[in-house]
């Protein structure tokens, strides 16, 4: 058995403590353009999306930025996490799913009958709520998405693609010396910089992330928000969160769902300083949710 | 109802209360009731299993050892030719032989005492001297097997003498001793009977005539009137009937009376009044026979070895040189073709049911009948292999072939079912991780879910060959059961015996040695379930992972 290191989990930088009280106001950090100036990646017009009869969303219409974490919020089953899987087609292996409208990557319809799923799950990657490596060592876990999608040939450059995604996901440190290990072996945080470096190894552009802390300890969580922010740089992450402090912590833009409808979209300061609608407003509040 | 009313509790509990706790006690007596329950259903189930392994190693384990004759065979150079030596006269070799071992055997008695070694004596000695052309003009000892009687009797199976009278016999007996009409005569226990001498039936002569064993039979059966059992009679010596005989001859007034006679008994019932209990020989040998063997016996000829061949023997008419071979390689075959047949087909139909099928009216009626087809009866898909492999496409008959394939039909749906069942264990979570970095469903099947499944599919299969292994009544209507006398020949399209068609028709057989055969043959059906299970544990482990 892989001992967990608790020790080299604990040596996290200094992070704000997890406040609990809401509202959570984020600070506008130095160096940040205004997310509008970044380059538009993906764009959400009119998606409605059925389970069978049942209508789970309803005219959504969102833009994500590049180099931004855009957070989706809201109260439970009020449809954030059933967008988020729109956005990589992921939705489309549930039987009985019907979706209208249109998303676009790029400009690209993702739902246009020549784009292959499998190849837009490689250019948007994927991270889940719990943890779940392969029951494979390490190694295998990063490289299989660029063994299966041909991006390298050679050992050396799987080692260096794999060496690359665990730096980024700043877990190489912790791994550098067991590779061969299970990745089923880490612990809890260790497993989910492990799901995030196998979903950059293929050098995805847009980076989904659905509550990828909700099954972790503050302290790894606090480690997963840290890496989110490096990542942004040359990503588009958009993340579905519980958390409004995590939300206002790490996005840049915030919109929030309630009953399938997007009810507002808005730069993260303004959605928990001063959002238009009251629901917005008694969710971040806590008055409800 | 205001909030206070409300937050006012409805019911209070006195814990402490008789009735409190007597409910307490209930509870806890129903708990230990509960597992009672469980303890008994375990023992009794663990007893009738221990009770039928018990059966089986006390009957079968003679079967493991067979009682053989070491005898020193002078291989005659001018009975067998060298340059032919399988048609030589090792008939006469073997006779000759066992009259060397043991001097002074009656020429008449000769066949008799011939029958002390199995009838393929000859063929054994045949079979080495033809693998051994060198022991031609030699004295070669070869271990050969005795004769199913003999082999029995050495291993104390069955007894050497028996009871000369039935209990019945002895009850009989014994009730006359009670009513006292036992007497010593002129040193001869007889029966002091009255007999009324019938004029109808008997002639005063001289000399007298008339049916004098009627008479006495009739005044025997009269003191025991109850009992109608020709054993009854057998009390009476055979010389009994000329009591009365010499009785009408010596004073022919007696007839039309009633007057005691003494009717001697029979020699065992004699010996039964002075207290002893009257043995005869065991009907199956004869006093020559049992004096031969019991002089071997005392010149050490006589072995036990561990019976191998029981293993690498086929069939036999003699219990003694019958062994399991052909079985067991007719069984191997046919759970060869179930393999190739059922494995790749249920892993097929699962993975497509579980992974591809669409979820209709269809699909759910093809499920339903996987389901059921493993609750069919296998005599039933025995008849389908006889009407269609058989009937219609006209394959051979007792082919390890055919059996191979009416096993698979019944290992198909185990292996689909327990496929499925593995398929569906694999969290979802692994094929979301998969789909998310880009794998197709095939690449999500092939790398994560199947290695993922395969200890379940694993065990779920080798349980179902472990199932088609004692499959015995599909395998009969396809005629597998044919009588398999030598293992050259065995073949996919050869006619074949499987091991439980093999018990079925060694259980079938009268030999007292197949009786312990059956048994032993039973085990190590048993033995070869016991080892594929282990196999499966094993796999299972081996390929078991965490996540």
């Amino acid at each position: 058995m892989v001992e967990r290191d608790y020790a080299m989990e604990a040596k996290v930088e200094e992070r704000p403590a997890i406040r609990v009280e809401a509202p959570a106001v984020p600070k506008k950090k130095e160096g940040d353009l205004p997310v509008e100036q970044n380059e538009l990646k993906m764009k959400a017009s009119d998606v409605n999306l059925w389970y069978g009869e049942k209508q789970a969303l309803f005219d959504v219409n969102l833009e994500m930025f590049d180099q931004s974490v855009t957070a989706l919020i809201g109260p439970s089953g009020c449809g954030k996490s059933t967008f988020l899987r729109c956005l990589d087609r992921m939705n489309d292996v549930i039987d009985g799913v019907r979706i209208t409208g249109d998303i676009r990557l790029d400009g690209e319809d993702i739902y246009a009958p020549r784009v292959d799923p499998v190849q837009l799950r490689a250019r948007v990657g994927m991270v889940f709520q719990k943890p779940n490596p392969f029951p494979k060592s390490i190694f295998e876990n990063v490289a299989y998405g660029p063994r299966i999608h041909g991006l390298c040939k050679s050992k050396a450059e799987f080692e260096e693609i794999v060496e690359r995604s665990l730096t980024r996901a700043g877990l190489w440190e912790e791994v550098k010396d067991r590779l061969q290990e299970p990745g089923t072996g880490l612990s809890g945080g260790q497993q989910q910089r492990l799901c995030i470096a196998r979903a950059i190894s293929v050098n995805p552009e847009v980076l989904l992330m659905d509550e990828p802390c909700s099954a972790l300890d503050p302290i790894a969580t606090a480690k997963i928000e840290t890496l989110m922010d490096d990542l942004r740089k040359n990503l588009c992450i958009v993340i579905v969160t519980h958390s409004m402090q995590q939300a206002a912590r790490v996005s840049q833009r915030t919109a929030f769902f309630h009953l399938g409808k997007l009810v507002e979209v808005d730069d993260t300061t303004t959605i928990f300083t001063n959002p238009t609608d009251q629901r917005t407003q008694d969710y971040v509040t806590g008055r409800f949710g | 109802m205001s909030s206070s009313e409300a937050l006012r509790p409805v019911g209070t509990a006195d814990w402490a209360s008789d009735q409190a706790q007597r409910r307490v006690r209930r509870r806890y007596a129903a708990d230990r009731r509960l597992q009672a329950y469980g303890i008994i259903a375990i023992a009794l189930a663990v007893g009738m299993l221990g009770v039928l392994l018990a059966s089986l190693v006390s009957t079968g384990l003679p079967a493991f050892l067979q009682t053989k004759v070491e005898l020193p065979i002078y291989v005659d150079p001018s009975q067998v030719d060298a340059e032919d030596p399988s048609s030589g006269k090792y008939r006469v070799l073997v006779r000759e032989a066992l009259n060397k071992a043991i001097p002074g055997i009656p020429e008449d008695e000769e066949r008799s005492v011939g029958k002390i070694l199995t009838s393929d004596a000859a063929y054994i000695l045949r079979d080495y001297v033809v693998s051994h052309p060198d022991s031609i003009g030699k004295t070669i000892t070869l271990p050969i097997a005795v004769s199913d009687p003999f082999d029995q009797l050495h291993k104390g199976v069955i007894p050497k003498e028996m009871n000369a009278l039935t209990w019945s016999q002895v009850s009989y007996f014994e009730r006359l001793q009670n009513r006292g009409v036992v007497v010593e005569d002129s040193g001869r226990t007889s029966l002091k009977l009255d007999v009324y001498v019938n004029p109808a039936e008997i002639e005063a002569g001289p000399p007298p005539s008339g049916d004098f064993a009627a008479l006495a039979r009739n005044s025997l059966q009269a003191y025991l009137p109850d009992v109608f059992d020709s054993a009854l009679f057998g009390l009476l010596a055979d010389d009994a009937p000329e009591a009365i005989a010499q009785r009408v001859a010596a004073d022919p007034g007696i007839i039309g009376k009633t007057v005691p006679v003494l009717f001697p008994v029979s020699p065992p019932v004699a010996e039964l009044a002075k207290g002893k209990t009257p043995k005869v020989l065991n009907s199956r040998f004869t006093p020559e026979q049992i004096k031969v063997f019991d002089a071997m016996e005392d010149k050490g000829l006589l072995r036990t070895p561990f019976n191998w061949e029981l293993f690498f023997n086929a069939d036999s008419r003699f219990p003694e040189r019958a062994g399991l071979a052909g079985a067991i390689s007719g069984s191997f075959y046919a759970l060869m073709v179930c393999f190739l047949l059922s494995f790749p087909i249920g892993i097929a139909a699962a993975v497509y049911l579980e992974e591809f099928a669409p979820k209709n009216r269809f699909t759910d009626l093809i499920e339903v009948n996987i389901n059921n087809l493993a609750a069919v009866p296998s005599v039933v898909f025995g008849l389908l292999g006889l009407a269609v492999f058989l009937g219609y496409f006209g394959l051979p008959r007792s082919a390890p072939l055919v059996g191979g394939m009416v096993l698979s039909l019944m290992t198909l749906p185990t292996i689909i079912i327990a496929t499925r069942a593995a398929l569906k264990a694999v969290p979802p979570s692994i094929r979301e991780a998969a789909l998310g970095v880009g794998a197709s469903k095939h690449q999500v099947m092939m790398h994560h879910v199947l290695p993922l499944a395969l200890p379940g599919i694993l065990t779920g299969t080798i349980i179902g060959m472990a199932q088609a292994l004692g499959e015995t009544a599909p395998l009969l209507l396809i005629g597998m059961n044919a009588f398999i006398p030598s293992v050259e020949n065995m073949g996919l399209l050869e006619p074949a015996t499987s091991l439980p068609t093999q018990i079925f028709s060694w259980a079938d057989s009268p030999e007292r040695g197949f009786v312990s055969r059956t048994s032993a043959a039973i085990l190590v059906l048993l033995g070869f379930l016991v080892i594929m299970n282990l196999i499966a544990i094993t796999l299972r482990q081996m390929f078991q992972r965490k996540w």
